[in-house]
């Protein structure tokens, strides 16, 4: 692969409700910044890919809303539905297919549509939906599986929200920064068992871009370019029965690829930071398994070791993750800004001292059935 | 966000995307419904090339991406391997909660199946055995199954 | 370094207006399984797949999860392109682009619409600004009259001209077996006595609604050789989607996005007098007034000349420019597949795989998708490897 980086980043606050600005706004705001960040113009941009959701913008063609916000007059343009890191990863593609750089625009606003209807219409007409299945009675059956498969107690799911929601509030972004405790979790609401209330992660607004350019257009860039040394997805299979939900073979799949692009071969201990999808507590351990950077049915210890903390061997989510903002679609690309951000030693006060290389990662479907993986680094 | 809006009361508008929709369950998925609603039989089929029991049953097999063509009738009882009792209410849900939903081993099968389960909720662990109690009035679509019950 | 791109397969469903035997992915399989029988493949040969259609014509949201086992995707990266009416040329674009990028060698692009099981008039409202245009935006057929008529307004086209356009399209369908208009033929008389829609356009000047499927693969240099005998190398693709809302269209200046894309992608790919260099076109010709307009924004012929380029028989099997050998969309509209299927047809015509429809020693030939808020994509194909 040639060498391409992420030159440019931005992102919006994430709120309950954005109440003074419309998608248009939210995109304007981001790819203005990501430009300023980047110290482009808008003739540094050679193409755009916007990200967004027809069912989450109640909008059929829901691109057509922020084409002239994402600066894409009268430029190469198209549009990637599904989570933000599989768009980004179309744009990185065309960029190693001819451009010199492309936009990467995502944006949500959770709080103007039905989350519940909306995620509902992920799951088949004829055999599934009228059940009235939704994201998060879905991802309690895959909590069921895995947590009854390896012994994973409610007690260390907990402990992700914990540190997640407390590293949040070194975010500036984030949604949720909260001192909370274990007690806290276990005691908050019943929503499907086993997950409670603080298992979720919230109904968030928000956008974020990125400027990813080849080698030679990163040179123009302000800003330490941040390199792409590996990027891979994959898919599970659809229905829920036929999958193991315990065993996230399409990550491990996803996962595999992008190390050997990246020439990674332990993760544990060749990455320094990661950013991943937990759109509910037991996601974290989970995907951190499927990864690689433990053994299956280890990432409840992992956790209640203090491995994942911001001063652990491997912080996970120093950001706060998903679980304090979840932009939906906006939320893999943001794992990427904040997976860049931590290399190029401008994460603030979630800055992992010395971070060199960092997994960034985004799911598409009912239970993470689909995974984006990415590997950053800073050579 | 200007100073100013935050004086204003919420302009808003509301809407609703207003689409009816008639999905095709197409001659595989039709004898599937056809045998729930008209024998009360769960039936699904089998892929010659690596011998999975799918239910519901596939034209095709997603892994070998071939055609399947040999039908197997399945009991209506399984054991649960996953489940989840839902503590909220929604329009979209087929009864009140709590009840739960659950991926059902069907005896014969080699896939899960997704349905619901509305009694007994206490009683639920990772591998009791339910039956599928089946509606009165049957139209031909999942629901046709009231729900799992546990034996 | 971006690596040269060709199509090496085309695969399709036999067009019809309801597909009642088939779900979506059970349609989806039948065009993926034609274009790998097409060049000899298996699904096991297949790197990534992107598959597109618009979300509110059958409900379902992911469909790049949701479809995986009639598309194959089990266990392989796929992602999902959708930007309107130009998706097929949107899910295309995206196949060269993954194939370009060094990482993938072959890809498969599928496109698909079961535009029968919903209401496709209140699904496509709904992409109008729900604050600004929703409550004027009556779909696209008024949209399209307004057009058409500040086009007659301007350079005195006639309800006649357009009418020669539909008559063209399904006359050429009646060597297509997959139109949904296969065998079909109408006459002047036939458009002319239609029901008007919105003036000047009626019944028929414009197309169907179709279910429908079309997959195309897309293979790397040094691997495309070795799959077909004359693969359809991509030699440019352009896309202008650059309007948000339907006010800020102009339909005085003539069509601006396909006017640019059409510029950009000739120029990307070398040709300089397009009505001579290019030996057919598979347009995104949506109703039979854009069959004469639009080929004057692509450059066939000057502004106002469309009619007279038209009736010259110059469009026409056997003329110098034969446009939509295939019927086009007027003859089959699977909306999410239908600026593929102009892919695939190019594809076709390049790779001499038309028979009856065939277009005799085809080196370059275009095709269009069109969209949104009046977007345009353009892909040019050839015989011989762009430089
Ligand atoms: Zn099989």
């Amino acid at each position: 692969m040639d060498k391409i980086a992420i030159v440019g980043a931005s992102q919006t606050k994430y709120e309950r409700r954005k109440k003074g600005e419309i998608f248009y706004d939210m995109i304007y705001e981001v790819t203005t910044k990501a430009m300023e960040d980047a110290d482009y113009t808008l003739e540094d941009i050679d193409n755009v890919i916007t990200v967004s959701n027809d069912f989450l913008d109640g909008r059929t063609i829901s691109c057509m809303a922020v084409q002239e916000a994402a600066g894409a007059h009268d430029k190469n343009v198209s549009t990637i539905e599904g989570d933000g890191a599989f768009g980004a990863f179309y744009g990185a593609m065309r960029v190693l297919g001819g451009f010199g750089t492309t936009l990467v625009v995502a944006h949500s606003k959770g709080s103007e549509g039905d989350p519940k209807i909306i995620t509902n219409a992920m799951f088949d007409p004829i055999y599934h939906r009228l059940l009235g299945l939704d994201a998060i009675s879905s991802s309690a059956l895959q909590a069921s599986v895995y947590m009854e498969r390896y012994g994973i107690t409610e007690q260390q799911c907990a402990l992700v929200s914990v540190k997640n929601h407390k590293n949040a509030k070194n975010n500036p972004y984030a949604q949720l920064p909260m001192d909370i405790t274990v007690d806290d979790v276990m005691r908050s609401k019943k929503i499907a068992d086993p997950i409670k209330l603080l298992d979720c992660s919230p109904i968030s607004d928000g956008a974020a871009a990125i400027i990813i350019a080849n080698e030679k257009r990163a040179k123009k860039a302000r800003t330490k370019p941040i390199w792409i040394k590996g990027v891979a997805h994959c898919s599970d299979a659809y229905f829920l029965g036929d999958r193991d939900l315990a065993d996230p073979i399409s990550l491990k799949d996803a996962s595999k690829k992008a190390y050997a692009m990246a020439g990674i071969k332990d993760p544990m201990s060749e990455i320094d930071v990661v950013e991943l999808y937990d759109a509910f507590t037991y996601m974290e351990p989970l995907w951190l398994e499927g990864m690689g950077i433990c053994d299956a049915g280890q990432g409840g210890q992992l956790i209640e070791k203090g491995i994942t903390v911001m001063d652990g061997k491997l912080p996970v989510n120093p950001s706060g993750g998903v679980l304090s903002a979840h932009p939906v679609l906006v939320a893999g690309l943001v794992r990427i800004i904040e997976a860049a951000l931590q290399i190029r030693g401008e994460a603030g006060d979630h800055q992992i001292k010395g971070a060199k290389t960092a997994l960034a990662h985004g799911i598409n479907g009912p239970c993470g059935q689909s995974h984006c993986v990415w590997i950053l680094g800073s050579k | 966000m200007s100073e100013w809006l935050q004086d204003v009361k919420d302009l808003t508008l509301k809407g609703q995307i207003k689409v009816p929709y008639t999905w095709s369950v197409g001659e595989v998925g039709s004898r599937f419904l056809v045998a729930l609603r008209d024998e009360k039989k769960i039936i699904g089929n089998r892929c010659k090339n690596c011998s999975t029991v799918y239910v519901p049953p596939r034209k095709n097999c997603g892994r070998c991406f071939k055609d399947i063509d040999e039908w197997v009738e399945l009991g209506s009882k399984g054991i649960v391997t996953a489940y989840t009792i839902v503590r909220y209410d929604y329009p979209l849900q087929p009864t009140k909660a709590p009840f739960a939903y659950a991926i059902i081993k069907l005896d014969g099968a080699d896939v899960g199946f997704v349905h619901i389960i509305k009694e007994g909720l206490d009683k639920l662990k990772m591998g009791t055995r339910v039956r599928a109690s089946f509606k009165e009035d049957r139209k031909g679509n999942i629901l046709d199954i009231d729900s799992f019950t546990i034996i | 370094m971006a690596r040269r791109v060709a199509i090496v397969g085309t695969g399709q469903t036999y067009h019809k207006s309801h597909r009642l035997d088939v779900n979506g992915r059970e349609l989806i399989n039948e065009a993926v399984t034609r274009a790998l029988a097409d060049c000899e493949l298996s699904i096991a040969d297949i790197d990534a797949i992107i598959i597109g259609n618009m979300d509110h014509f059958e409900s379902i949201n992911y469909v790049d999860t949701w479809s995986v086992e009639g598309s194959g995707g089990y266990m392989k990266p796929i992602m999902k392109v959708t930007t309107g009416g130009t998706t097929g040329s949107s899910v295309a674009i995206a196949g060269y682009y993954h194939v370009a990028s060094g990482l993938f060698d072959k890809v498969l692009a599928i496109g698909w619409e079961k535009n029968s099981e919903s209401d496709t008039t209140a699904a496509i409202v709904t992409c109008s600004d729900p604050i600004w245009d929703r409550f004027s935006y009556s779909g696209a057929i008024p949209s399209l009259a307004t057009e058409a008529s500040a086009y007659m307004e301007q350079y005195g086209a006639t309800q006649e001209d357009a009418a020669r356009v539909a008559v063209r399209e399904r006359t050429h369908a009646l060597n297509n077996p997959y139109a949904q208009m296969y065998n079909r033929p109408i006459t002047i008389k036939d458009v002319m006595e239609s029901p008007m829609l919105a003036y000047p356009i009626k019944l028929l000047d414009v197309c169907p609604r179709t279910d429908g499927a079309c997959a195309v693969v897309f293979a790397a240099e040094g691997v495309a050789e070795k799959i077909a005998v004359r693969p359809a190398w991509v030699k440019s693709c352009s896309v202008r989607h650059t309007t948000t809302w339907f006010g800020d269209v102009d339909y005085n200046t003539g069509m601006l996005s396909l006017k640019r894309a059409s510029k950009e992608a000739f120029e990307k790919a070398g040709i300089k007098d397009p009505v001579e260099e290019i030996d057919v076109a598979e347009l995104y010709l949506p109703y039979s007034y854009a069959g004469l307009k639009w080929i004057e924004a692509i450059g066939f012929c000057g502004p106002g000349e469309g009619p007279k380029f038209i009736w010259d028989g110059n469009t026409d099997m056997g003329g110098k420019l034969p446009i939509n050998p295939s019927g086009g969309v007027m003859c089959t509209n699977c909306i999410g597949a239908t600026a593929l299927l102009r892919v695939a047809e190019a594809a076709i015509q390049i790779m001499g795989k038309g028979e009856a429809r065939q277009v005799p020693d085809v080196t370059n030939a275009m095709a269009t998708g069109f969209g949104g808020c009046w977007w345009s994509d353009v892909v040019i194909l050839g015989k011989d490897k762009p430089n």
